[in-house]
Formats: C-alpha cells, sequence, structure tokens
C-alpha cells in the first residue's frame, strides 16, 4: 500500500510540501479548501443559500415598494430626486454582502473552529493557516457575488437601474464582503462562547439601521455623523448609491481604500490568528 | 530521494530487542514543552527507528499527546532538539506532516462531506492530484473495511467506524509515520480488536507506528517498544517483555478481602513472594510462582473473597514504577 503513488512517478505529499516561498504559512493550495466547501455546500448548506439571497429582496420589496409609495422621490446622490426604492436598494445590497460575509466568517467560522475541528484537521495536513483562511474567505466571497448577482438583477426587473454603471455593483459588493469577512474572520478566533457571538448581532444591528440605510446622514447632529462615518458599513453604503447612479466624488476612492485597508487587517489578524490557535 | 525510502522500511518482523540497523525516523533529545511554569514535557529524549511500532504509555495528562503534536510540528516545543524524517518539525512544519499520517484523539472527520469524500478532500490538502486520490481512496476504504459505506455520511457511522475512517484518511498521504493518539479510547471491545488487526496489518507493510495509550493491552498488542511517561517524564523504556521482566515479577495473585480489610491484612501476608502492593480496592501479590503464593496465603488463614492468579502485566510495572494505576 505505501508503494501505489511512488510507482507512477507521480508527485507525493512530500514533494508538493517542499519549497514554499511562504513557510509554513502558506502552501498556495487555498483551492483545496475552496473545493472542499463547495462538496459540502453541495451536499449540506445550499438552502441555507438560498434563504440568504431572499432577506434582502424581501426588504426591498416591503420598504422600498411599500413605504416608498408614502415617501415618494428623494434626493439622489448627484442631486436629482429618484425613487425611494431606487434610494435604498443599493444600501440593501451593502448590508446584504455584509451579512452574508459576516455569517459566513463569523457564525460559520465559529462552528468548524469550536465543534467541527475542521481546522485542526486541515492544519495537520501540508495547508498554512493562510490557505485556509484565503479558502474560507474566497467562499464567503463567491456567495456574497451570487446573492450580489441576483439582488441587482431583481433591481433591473424592477426598474431601478438607470445605468450601466450599477453593473459596478457587483464587484463592489464582494469588496465589501471581503473586508467583512477577512476582519469577521479574525474577530471570530477571539470567541469562546456563544454568549459572545450575539455581541456580533449586537454591533450589526445597529450599524444595518443608523448607516444613512434608509435616510441620509444629513439628519444627525454632527458628532454623531462623525461616528456613522468611522464605521465601515455607511462607506459601503455611500459607494453602492454612487455608483447605482454613475455619480463619483472624491470621496469614492477614499470609501474603496476604507475595504482595501480593513481587509489588509482583517486578513494579517486572521492569519496570525490561526497561527496562534493551531500551531503553537 | 523520494523513491528510496519504500526498500528503506521494508518490514523487519523483528521485535525490536537489539538496536536495529534501521535509519532513525524521529530522534528527541532532552524534548520540553512548558506552559507557563508547568513542564507537560520534562526533558524526554527517545529515538523511533523506520518500520518500528513505539508507544507511549502512561496516565491522562503525562505529555503523550504534547509530544504527538511537537513531532506533527504543530506545536512548538520550548527548548531541546527534534528532528523528524531528518526535519525539524519547528521550521519544516509542512514537509514534515507530509511524511505524517494523524490520528488524533477525538475524531474530526469532516462531517459535511461524505466517507469517500472525505478521503479524497483530506489528500486535496496535501496537494496530491486527483488521477492519484480516486484509485487510492478506494484501495483505503476496502482497507478501512468501509467499501459499502463510501456514499454514507460520516454521522451515520458507528464509533469504530469513524475510528477506521480517521486511520483511513490518515493513510491517503502514504505517509513513512503512523501517529495515533489514543486509538481505541472509547471503543467497545470487538470494534477494539478490529482496529488493532488493521494497525497491525499496517505494521506489517513497515509502516512506522508511534502510539499513545493508557490501555495496556493494546500497548502489549502493538508495541515494539515503548516508554512509560508520567508527570512528563519517562520513566522506563523497552519492549513490553523486558519491561515486564526488569519492574515485576512473573505473576501476580490479586486478593480482595473487602473495601474495609484490604489495607489491616496487607501486614499480615508481608513475606510472601517478593513484594506486596496494597490498594484500596485489592492487595497485589508479586510473585515469580502465583499458585504457590496463593497457597501460602490461605495456609496463613486468610480468606480472600476473591482471588486470581495472572501474569505480570504493563499495568504492574506502571504501579511499580510510579506508585499510581494508570487508569483512575
Amino acid at each position: 500500500m505505501s508503494t501505489a503513488a511512488s510507482g507512477t512517478g507521480q508527485r507525493t505529499a512530500p514533494d508538493e510540501a517542499r519549497n514554499r516561498t511562504f513557510g509554513a504559512l502558506y502552501s498556495r493550495n487555498a483551492r483545496a479548501v475552496i473545493s472542499r466547501g463547495l462538496m459540502a455546500t453541495r451536499s449540506t448548506n445550499w438552502l441555507v443559500m438560498v434563504s440568504g439571497f431572499f432577506e434582502p429582496v424581501l426588504f426591498l420589496v416591503s420598504m422600498g415598494v411599500g413605504l416608498g409609495a408614502i415617501v415618494g422621490d428623494v434626493q439622489g446622490p448627484d442631486g436629482t430626486p429618484i425613487s425611494y426604492a431606487a434610494y435604498i436598494a443599493p444600501a440593501l445590497l451593502a448590508v446584504s454582502a455584509m451579512n452574508g460575509a459576516v455569517y459566513d466568517s463569523t457564525w460559520n467560522v465559529f462552528f468548524k473552529m469550536n465543534f467541527a475541528k475542521l481546522y485542526q484537521g486541515m492544519l495537520y495536513t501540508s495547508l498554512g493557516p493562510l490557505d485556509v483562511a484565503l479558502g474560507e474567505i474566497f467562499l464567503a466571497l463567491l456567495r456574497g457575488m451570487l446573492y450580489a448577482t441576483g439582488f441587482t438583477a431583481v433591481m433591473g426587473a424592477l426598474g431601478l437601474i438607470t445605468t450601466a454603471w450599477a453593473l459596478l455593483m457587483i464587484p463592489a459588493s464582494v469588496l465589501i464582503a471581503f473586508g467583512f469577512a477577512s476582519l469577521g474572520m479574525g474577530i471570530t478566533s477571539f470567541l469562546k462562547t456563544f454568549q459572545q457571538m450575539d455581541w456580533i448581532n449586537f454591533i450589526l444591528l445597529p450599524m444595518f439601521l443608523f448607516s444613512a440605510t434608509f435616510y441620509p446622514l444629513s439628519v444627525y447632529p454632527g458628532p454623531i455623523q462623525w461616528l456613522i462615518q468611522a464605521m465601515p458599513l455607511w462607506h459601503g453604503v455611500e459607494l453602492l448609491r454612487q455608483i447605482s447612479v454613475g455619480s463619483f466624488t472624491a470621496a469614492t476612492p477614499l470609501h474603496i481604500g476604507y475595504y482595501l485597508a480593513m481587509t489588509a487587517v482583517g486578513m494579517l489578524l486572521t492569519t496570525l490568528r490561526l497561527r496562534s490557535l493551531f500551531l503553537k | 530521494m523520494r523513491r528510496v525510502h519504500n526498500e528503506a522500511i521494508l518490514p523487519s518482523g523483528t521485535r525490536s530487542g537489539s538496536p536495529p540497523s534501521r535509519p532513525a525516523v524521529i530522534t528527541a533529545e532532552d524534548l520540553t514543552k512548558t506552559y507557563g511554569d508547568v513542564a507537560a514535557v520534562d526533558g524526554i529524549s527517545f529515538t523511533v527507528m523506520a518500520g518500528e511500532s513505539f508507544g507511549l504509555l502512561g496516565p491522562n495528562g503525562a505529555g503523550k499527546s504534547t509530544t504527538m503534536k511537537m513531532i506533527g510540528g504543530v506545536t512548538r516545543r520550548t527548548s531541546g532538539r527534534l528532528s523528524t524524517m531528518g526535519l525539524d518539525p519547528d521550521t519544516h512544519g509542512p514537509e514534515v506532516r507530509a511524511h505524517l499520517g494523524v490520528v488524533p484523539q477525538q475524531d474530526n472527520l469532516d462531517e459535511e462531506l461524505r466517507v469517500r469524500d472525505n478521503l479524497l478532500v483530506y489528500g486535496r490538502y496535501f496537494g496530491l492530484a486527483m488521477s492519484y486520490l480516486k484509485p487510492k481512496a478506494d484501495e483505503l476504504l476496502e482497507f478501512a473495511q468501509l467499501t459499502d459505506k463510501a456514499r454514507a455520511k460520516v454521522d451515520a457511522l458507528s464509533g469504530g467506524m469513524k475510528r477506521r475512517l480517521t486511520i483511513a484518511r490518515s493513510l491517503i498521504n502514504e505517509p513513512r509515520i503512523l501517529l495515533l493518539d489514543e486509538p481505541t479510547t472509547g471503543l467497545d471491545p470487538q470494534a477494539r480488536h478490529i482496529l488493532w488487526d488493521r494497525l497491525f496489518r499496517l505494521k506489517e507493510q513497515g509502516v512506522t507506528l508511534i502510539l499513545t495509550t493508557h490501555y495496556m493491552d493494546e500497548a502489549e498488542q502493538l508495541c515494539d517498544r515503548l516508554i512509560v511517561v508520567d508527570k512528563g517524564r519517562i520513566m522506563a523504556e523497552g519492549s513490553p517483555a523486558q519491561l515486564i521482566r526488569e519492574h515485576s515479577t512473573r505473576e501476580v495473585v490479586e486478593l480482595r478481602f473487602g473495601s474495609e480489610r484490604n489495607a489491616t491484612i496487607g501486614s499480615r501476608l508481608s513475606g510472601i513472594g517478593e513484594r506486596l502492593e496494597v490498594l484500596p480496592d485489592r492487595v497485589l501479590l508479586y510473585a515469580d510462582d502465583g499458585e504457590s503464593a496463593l497457597e501460602e496465603a490461605t495456609s496463613r488463614g486468610l480468606r480472600p473473597l476473591t482471588s486470581l492468579v495472572r501474569r505480570s502485566s504493563l499495568e504492574d510495572v506502571f504501579l511499580r514504577l510510579t506508585g499510581r494505576s494508570l487508569v483512575d
């Protein structure tokens, strides 16, 4: 049995593990983690995924179309009036990108880390912590991209898209999801109990309600505005809202930069934490 | 480099009493791991030869699992030298682990995947090609007697089947060394015997087995050589037979007088056999001839509730070395 691969000239596990640029941290094999995730989704998780798609759609229909009938038109990002549904739709997309990424990178990761011992098994192979982090986050982003594509299609069907720029909302949503997923996974690695996991919702819900999602930031007094502008979701809402009508300002690169920085910090944190948790 | 090893670890079938000429696959010198002030592993040294079946025997908390983790490079050592397959596990973790098959104490199978997919996916973690993995997975399912469960979900398997699947999974990368941490803990007797049979086959094929256990019978069945570990230190080293010879008598008489009386009767037994051990639940008489020791005890007018003459086991060795039982 211990000779099967040896006779065929195929590369063995030690061959694959040798000469790694990033040493123990990374084996350029995040795709193994990704294909594991796709296999698992195929056999068990697909229903959870479908339900995640409907959440923002239901919000859009009830708030945008229903409440929008009373609100009427509001001022869009470029100053011209747009329907209330068109105003909140990009914000809901940002929220959905956040929720999907956070769910995948927190509850899902929490379970795999503490109960399924999945990462423990992975790191007993040639995989490095960065492979695991990249693979899991990629899966979160793939899911986020599917949701964003679906939601953008719904917006189109409801007549809320007026410019081709709006298609850029899909990659922008992925960027938002990247920021939340990488930071979320890093933070989750510190949490040990379900009670601590509840803090995540405690932060997400107010962020969802107050990040200029349903009305403009200008309704708040100055200091509250600064607080909200420091939070990540507001940047996502503003970015997608600008993209939805194709109206960009000097703040646009700032919003993008915010997420790039958040992603970098999150990836660094996650990799270091996985290393200290499992390779101590 | 990578093809040569198969000749090097051909099964020799010998119980290693004399130092074999086979190459060392693991060398530990003064290996230490401390957590804060506590030394989990306290300066142990040992060598494992290719193809050997090597055991770490000791109670829970003796430092066995920590030693295993250091061998695989998933726990960094505090001090000392350690080499696995000629590599330092702390600096060459991934390459070391590519040579290893790991069976952890708790099954960590992927419950979201089916039985055969567990093997395929695990092989992918090593970067192995699907064209190699597919026939290999089928071969290992056959070996683990799980072929008819290939499409089953993992949580539908019994405890013994899960354990066999974990072992099959650990073999997917054709490891030179198999690390087994308490491989049969929690299994019923029948499942244990099936598992021992599988492990024995691997041993026959020349795979180096390193196992931790707190079961005497397991150590006696599977290990060519073992170290007895307690509180992070090595108490004794040798083959099971050697250890029993050195640290115990050939036979043991177990006498039970009822929990109240064991201690008081102990003094009336002195002089019989070579050694006397009074435990809360029984008195142990160590003698080369158990039957005559038992006769002598009864001739002193002692009437135990039960008596049993048996061969010495590693349990007795451990008791002798540490003054404590292995399983509390």
